[in-house]
């Protein structure tokens, strides 16, 4: 089993405690004239996002955690599960909710995502930082207005909803930054 | 390797103090008749110390062949070999060196001043690090405190260092919000170390420089135990702005209670799981011919820098920290 010393901690390291995958957020090293010397750890759990702080003797071990980002396409989702595939291997993995969480709302076929892998099954889905979606319902437009400022909800095809400007109809492409959930613009079909 | 990592890290302006430092401190002991030295950062020993790693490197300095060289960790054993052949009073300042110390007050390579005065007590020894630092910092007015170690325990968490159990410093840790200190495996000395760093150091030297002296004897490293009820060790400890600068010894003279030490820090390496490292016979022989009465102590130079620069993290004031050299 592969594990870290405390002098390799570092963040983003991930490491396994109680059981969980955790990555390190911050690492501060700590120690009185003479004497034990401490590592002093924000960890965040991977599975719950909870940060924690922890305490370490210097020189302690800790077992290293089997996760890591790898890029995957979002196939589809038979109502349990969300697929995705590596296009290099076309092996294909499901994820279940937990995993998926909020990024389920932005999902689209095709779509690369980041997936964190632990012991090879997904526990996270980042999707990707700007995704172009179509309004599948919103308030009729407001013809001419392109200036006022005024937004209105619309949902997208993937059931997110998101403000847009008064002027957008149904059937519209656009662009959206995941991150934040703002509408950007108006896309072309690609 | 980004492209910027050719310059210092540190500014124009901790360069030129890190200078005026320097000089300033070259002043201050020429006037008070103390003698610089330089010794070897290469040593055929090591310092044992069961809590600092030694860096080495294997090389054949000597022409009988490649042997295994530790990059010094304090220059205090050539040191008072010094003391021991009739040096008188010496300084020197010097880069030392410690595996896996790293954090915003650690760098592997750090600047030490190290100091002995025959003949000193420790009380002595604490006025004149005041009167340098005061000097060094150019702060005439700086207040300073004096604390013995068991005071300090009492008087904040109300508990005697010399007395209390390995289960009471444990439930005190877990009181006093120390995440996760139920699951450390420490002894009594390791929760010590734990309560001082984590509850008491943050505001040790707030109001100027404070002293902490008078050690158990379990924490003595290379200073004289002197029997009583309770025995301490002399030594203390010196603190400015929530941080340690300084250590200083009523240094241990006895040749065999040295060697005793060593074993046990040895002995302690090797429960650790530690390599072993050699001993410094040649700080033993000069002991057995007799190293005078003196007190010594050790200071920071980087972290006194950070206080009088107001820096939060040593690479500010060091011109090339590990990731730039």
């Amino acid at each position: 089993m592969a594990s870290y010393k405390t002098n390799e901690f570092k963040g983003g390291l991930k490491i396994m405690l109680d059981g969980d995958p955790y990555t390190i957020v911050e690492n501060e090293f700590v120690k009185p004239g003479k004497g034990q010397a401490f590592n002093r750890v924000k960890v965040r759990n991977l599975k719950t996002g909870r940060v924690v702080e922890k305490t370490f003797k210097s020189g302690d071990s800790v077992e290293a955690a089997d996760v890591h980002e790898t890029d995957l396409q979002y196939l589809y989702n038979d109502g349990e599960q969300w697929h995705f595939m590596d296009t290099d291997t076309f092996e294909q993995l499901g994820a279940d909710a937990a995993a998926v969480g909020d990024a389920a709302k932005w999902l689209k076929e095709q779509d690369m995502c980041k997936v964190t892998l632990y012991n090879g099954a997904p526990l996270s889905v980042e999707p990707p930082n700007f995704v172009v979606l179509t309004i599948t319902q919103t308030d009729p437009g407001v013809r001419g207005d392109t200036a006022t400022g005024g937004t209105k909800p619309a949902t997208l095809e993937t059931g997110a909803v998101v403000n847009v400007p008064l002027f957008l109809e149904e059937g519209e492409m656009i662009r959206v930054d995941t991150r934040s959930g703002e509408y950007l613009s108006r896309a072309k079909e690609d | 390797m980004t492209i910027h990592h050719w310059r210092p890290s540190a500014s124009l302006a901790a360069l030129k103090a890190r200078g005026h430092l320097l000089a300033e401190l070259r002043s201050f002991f020429s006037e008070r008749g103390v003698l610089e030295v330089e010794t070897p950062i290469l040593s055929a020993a090591s310092n044992l110390d069961p809590a600092i790693e030694p860096l080495y490197l294997d090389a054949d300095l000597t022409g009988a062949g490649a042997q295994r060289w530790y990059l010094q960790t304090s220059p205090e054993f050539p040191m008072k070999r010094l003391l021991a052949a009739g040096s008188g009073p010496i300084y020197q300042v010097c880069k030392v060196f410690r595996a896996d110390e790293r954090g915003r007050r650690h760098h592997p390579e750090f600047t030490m001043l190290e100091w002995y005065r025959p003949d000193f007590s420790l009380e002595e020894l604490m006025d004149e690090v005041a009167a340098l630092v005061c000097r060094l910092v150019g702060h005439p007015e700086l207040a300073m405190e004096r604390i013995g170690y068991r005071d300090l325990f009492l008087g904040r968490m109300g508990l005697d260092p010399w007395r209390a159990s390995e289960h009471e410093l444990r439930s005190i840790s877990q009181a006093r919000g120390i995440a996760d200190a139920n699951h450390l495996d420490l002894d009594t000395d390791g929760w010590l170390d734990l309560l001082l760093s984590h509850c008491l150091e943050p505001d040790l030297g707030r109001a100027g420089l404070t002293f902490v002296y008078d050690y158990p004897p379990s924490q003595a490293a290379l200073a004289r135990v002197e029997a009583g009820d309770p025995p301490t060790a002399r030594r203390f400890e010196v603190y400015w702005q929530g941080m340690e600068l300084a250590n200083g010894f009523d240094e241990l003279r006895d040749p065999q209670e040295q060697r005793r030490r060593f074993d046990q820090d040895g002995a302690a390496r090797a429960a650790h799981g530690r390599p072993a490292l050699p001993m410094d016979r040649h700080l033993l022989a000069a002991m057995e011919t007799g190293l005078p009465a003196c007190a010594g102590v050790a200071l920071g130079l980087d972290r006194l820098l950070m206080c009088a620069l107001d820096a939060e993290h040593i690479d500010a004031v060091l011109a090339f920290p590990a990731q730039r050299a």
